[in-house]
């Protein structure tokens, strides 16, 4: 028996994390930026060492002496548990040390209840990833989201922010009625909350049925799938932009980890439906976040947009696994589940990378924005570069970490024939085709994200004064990019550390064909069927440039001369004349104008004072939300008849209920 | 990986280089015959490049280090991608580092970089054509991924060289599958390389260019590779095309004697693709943009339909 183990590191991290945030209360402002938030790096440094220990360790369980009576904490650490935190971890260091530079001019009380939430967040997520009973996963689960909802509402002034907040608060506890529902079934009246007696339980197929679905529905809501991702676009960007990074990059896998543990592990066993749920309501996320991020204006919520869209893919990959698995076919069922934690690493880091980078740009120059903002590039060099690389891997382009994950799910789709259903039969192909369509309009958003921001002229003066990021933040920001670009480039790793995850879940790894050609090839079946090397092809390129630079250079000129713009001979030019955000996704707009709800108000020709106004609303508002809103006002409305604000009907009240109960007891 | 085979490879990525702007010179001489002109012969893209290549460069005076480097990033990529296409021989020792998914990947990663520069001046046209040419990628990919999957799912795999080994070795037979693709891949490949009906690579009228609007700021070396890199991207293409639905011809794996024969093979093959492109932008119109949507729609359905068919009646 060694002396140390993850388990203890880990419990040791999350002890600490905890410490500091409480420290935070008592410290000066000056010790929470250069000791508090440095702690918390090493902490998170810590866990990433830990969960990647752990990845090759056997599981470990422990039992705390903590909770209620007879009901203590039980701990378990598994491959799957060890893939997030380490997810957790490796994102945390870049976020943290960025929040040293960020967080440098906020007042000290807002600071350490700041300080406060954020480090709780971080250990309620760590310990969602731990537990190993209901119980603890739900003490835990709320902990992240009450810290995260004070956390939003960190400018709480604001009334926008503050309904934002309530928005999350009641979306969040929405899904976290269904996922104790959903542990409700599972336990089946033992009384055991434990995860190792669910397992146990064999449950019928069709309350096996329901859990999935209640468990698709709680996590759904965390995750923002549709129609729950209502509180997503939102949420982000009334956060600081860390905390956007936190939640956009970390939490929402929470989700993702909760229907992974529940369906895969827990459940046992799979229905090939529930895969196609899965698939289906993936698509529909993905679609319709790409198409609301293109027409966004404000760069914080285009970036929440897209993190729906990255769910969807995501669930897609989910769904696909749990097809395949309910057929028996492992070795697919393993590389669309490797597909899918893969995607999930890589968003962690692309979205960190893009939301911290939208701090950087809001601390700046104050404008959220896009419409306001441009030529960037200019004045923010080293940020603009650093975005870049998240841009490039978010739009899924070769050589960088977003291609590599949405390769080996197409290879997923491309293998899918011959399964024993001719419905699933007809919907693959449509469902890869829709997928694809995704991730091409995704590469459409960033284009327009990155080139409005960062390209072009200043569409405001007061750009003109922003400065470029600090040490801390271009520290933060350049582990995140690298992060990127060696998930990218060295895919063939990373995929063997994602085996034991694999074959905890669907019994079947991917490594042993994946590397059969070595580490440079990604081969996730046979060599003839499909390779892919991304450094081979970085190096091409790369190679290419510098002969084709050397060579022009040798054998012409490298003379230059900087003039005005030509711009087709026109004279006058402004910044008002390029595409503004709304220009930009006009024909995304009118291309699905079906799914959008677009008001527009066109003043008369005869308007002395033209007012131009033009919105493009989410339709499942109108359709899903308002009318639940007013069927519950309605309901309270009956509910508040019984109250008259007078004791003795009270009393009155308790006596009739008392009586029933004796009569219906008896 | 022998040594032939990279000899093999070398030959190949020196080649496609070289007959790029032949290929185009001769589709814009086919132009000229067919609209009763003269046409300024086959060898004007040389011409035209090598002046390029000889001016000062001008440079917008706020134009930054993603705008110089563009030309580069686009040369590189679209000489890779024609450089990967098995169009000889299907011996290639770089092929098996890119597959299918990583080539439509690799015309993305072009497309975005040259997008981004148009925007980077921030002139009205620039950002125009980057909104159009994203407009025409977001839908041209899919077809094209789509045509792909066609062919890789009737081969079992996503490699180009087992794709082609696989349909140079079937007998003649028309699978409809294949016919939808086709399709579906002369659309993506108009629409793609700035031909009519989409658009249209001989004029700059304002309210109708795509391609040409986003490069207005490139000129001399800068403005002779993004040339470069645009025939090099038909080069590719039309060998995509070629070695997707007439491979054979195509010289296998070790065989040198039917090398000399398959480069014949390739000659014919583009000259008669340049001609038949020609033709097809004689006979058709530049459509209006906001058509454009509704015919790469059209291309992605029917490329869809192509898989669909693969998938439920296996033909």
């Amino acid at each position: 028996m060694s002396a140390v183990t993850p388990l203890d590191l880990l419990g040791a991290s999350i002890l600490g994390w905890m410490a500091l945030g409480l420290g935070g209360l008592f410290a000066p402002r000056r010790a929470i930026l250069a000791l508090i938030f440095p702690a918390g790096a090493a902490a998170a440094l810590l866990v990433a060492g830990a969960a990647l220990w752990a990845l090759g360790a056997p599981a470990e369980t422990a039992v705390l002496p903590l909770g209620l009576p007879d009901l203590p904490f039980h701990l378990h650490l598994d491959t799957l548990s060890a893939f997030f935190l380490l997810l957790l971890g490796a994102t945390t260091v870049g976020i943290s040390v960025f929040s040293i530079g960020y967080f440098r001019d906020m007042d000290r009380a807002t600071l350490s209840l700041l300080c406060l939430e954020y480090h709780f967040f971080l250990a309620a997520m760590a310990l969602v990833f731990l537990a190993d009973d209901a119980y603890l996963f739900m003490v835990a689960w709320e902990t992240m989201a009450l810290s995260s909802y004070f956390l939003v509402t960190t400018d709480h002034h604001v009334p926008e922010i503050r309904r934002a907040g309530f928005l999350y608060l009641l979306v969040a506890h929405v899904g976290a009625i269904a996922i104790l529902m959903c542990f409700g079934v599972m336990q089946g009246g033992h009384g055991d909350y434990t995860f190792a007696t669910m397992r146990d339980a064999h449950l019928t197929s069709f309350w096996a049925s329901v859990t999935f679905l209640l468990a698709l529905f709680g996590f759904g809501a965390k995750a923002g799938i549709l129609p729950l991702h209502i509180w997503l676009p939102e949420a982000h960007p009334a956060a600081p932009s860390p905390v956007s990074a936190m939640m956009s990059g970390i939490m929402l896998k929470t989700a993702v980890y909760g229907i992974l543990r529940v369906t895969f592990d827990l459940l046992g066993s799979q229905q090939w439906w529930w895969g196609t749920v899965a698939l289906t309501l993936g698509l529909l996320t993905a679609l319709f976040g790409v198409m609301f991020a293109a027409v966004q204006t404000d760069m914080k919520r285009l970036l929440a947009y897209s993190s729906i869209e990255n769910i969807g893919i995501i669930l897609v990959g989910i769904g696909l696994a749990v097809t395949f698995h309910a057929f028996h076919k492992d070795a697919l069922a393993a590389l669309a589940l490797t597909a899918t934690l893969y995607h999930a690493l890589n968003h962690a880091f692309m979205k960190g990378l893009l939301f911290l980078g939208t701090g950087s740009v809001l601390h700046a120059t104050g404008e959220r924005n896009l419409a306001k903002l441009g030529g960037l590039i200019h004045r923010m060099p080293k940020l603009a570069l650093l975005v870049l690389v998240g841009s490039l891997a978010i739009a899924g382009l070769p050589p960088l970490n977003g291609f590599v994950s949405e390769w080996l799910l197409l290879q997923a789709f491309l293998l899918s024939p011959g399964l024993p259903q001719s419905y699933l039969n007809m919907l693959i192909p449509v469902a890869a085709a829709a997928l694809v369509l995704a991730a091409a309009l995704a590469g459409y958003v960033m284009v327009k994200f990155y080139g409005i921001i960062f390209l072009g002229q200043p569409r405001d003066e007061k750009i003109a004064a922003a400065h470029d990021i600090g040490v801390w933040e271009r520290i933060g920001l350049t582990w995140l990019a690298l992060g990127c670009i060696l998930l990218g480039l060295f895919p063939v790793f990373v995929i063997l550390h994602i085996d034991p995850v694999a074959q905890l879940l669907v019994g079947h790894t991917l490594g042993s064909s994946a590397a059969q050609t070595g580490w440079l090839m990604l081969t996730p079946i046979l060599p003839e069927r499909a390779s892919y090397s991304p450094l081979v092809l970085f190096l091409i390129i790369a190679v290419g440039i510098f002969f084709t630079l050397f060579a022009v250079k040798k054998f012409y000129h490298g003379r230059l001369r900087r003039g005005p713009a030509w711009d087709c001979g026109f004279p006058e030019q402004t910044a008002r004349m390029q595409d503004s955000a709304e220009g930009f996704g006009q024909p995304i707009r009118q291309i699905f104008e079906l799914f959008f709800g677009i008001v527009r108000e066109v003043p008369s020709p005869f308007d002395k004072k033209p007012h131009y106004h033009g919105e493009t609303r989410d339709r499942l508002w109108d359709l899903v939300y308002l009318p639940i809103a007013r069927l519950t006002e309605t309901l309270s409305a009956l509910v508040g008849r019984l109250q008259h604000g007078r004791i003795h009907i009270y009393l009155l009240y308790s006596f009739v209920t008392l009586l029933a109960l004796l009569a219906f007891i008896r | 990986m022998t040594i032939s085979a990279v000899l093999l490879q070398l030959f190949q990525d020196t080649l496609v280089v070289l007959i790029a702007p032949l290929l185009l010179g001769w589709v814009n001489q086919c132009r000229a015959w067919l609209q009763n002109r003269s046409g300024a012969g086959v060898l004007q893209p040389y011409r035209n490049l090598a002046k390029l290549f000889h001016k000062d460069a001008a440079l917008a005076n706020n134009a930054s280090p993603l705008f110089r480097a563009t030309p580069y990033i686009l040369f590189a990529a679209m000489w890779l991608a024609a450089a990967l296409v098995p169009v000889i021989a299907t011996d290639l020792p770089l092929s098996p580092a890119v597959d299918v998914i990583a080539l439509v990947g690799i015309f993305a990663l072009a497309r975005v970089f040259i997008s981004l520069a148009a925007m980077d001046i921030g002139t009205s046209f620039g950002t125009l054509g980057a909104r159009r040419e994203m407009l025409v990628g977001f839908l041209a990919e899919p077809a094209l991924l789509m045509v792909f999957f066609t062919a890789s799912i009737i081969s079992q795999s996503t490699s180009l060289i087992t794709i082609v080994e696989t349909l140079a070795h079937k007998q003649f037979v028309l699978y409809p599958s294949l016919a939808f693709a086709a399709v579906a891949f002369v659309m993506v490949l108009l629409a793609e390389n700035a031909r009519i009906p989409v658009d249209n690579p001989s004029t700059h009228l304002e309210l109708t260019m795509i391609h040409e609007a986003m490069i207005l700021e490139y000129s001399a070396r800068h403005l002779a590779l993004v040339e470069w890199a645009s025939a090099l991207k038909l080069l590719a293409y039309t060998t995509i095309g070629i070695a997707l639905f007439l491979p054979w011809g195509i010289a296998e794996a070790g065989d040198w004697g039917a090398l000399p024969l398959a480069l014949v093979a390739l000659f014919v093959k583009l000259t008669a693709a340049g001609a038949s492109l020609a033709l097809l932008e004689t006979i058709s119109a530049k459509m209006r943009i906001f058509r454009v949507p509704e015919f790469m729609g059209t291309a992605f359905l029917l490329a869809v339909l192509g898989m669909l068919i693969r998938f439920l009646l296996g033909s």
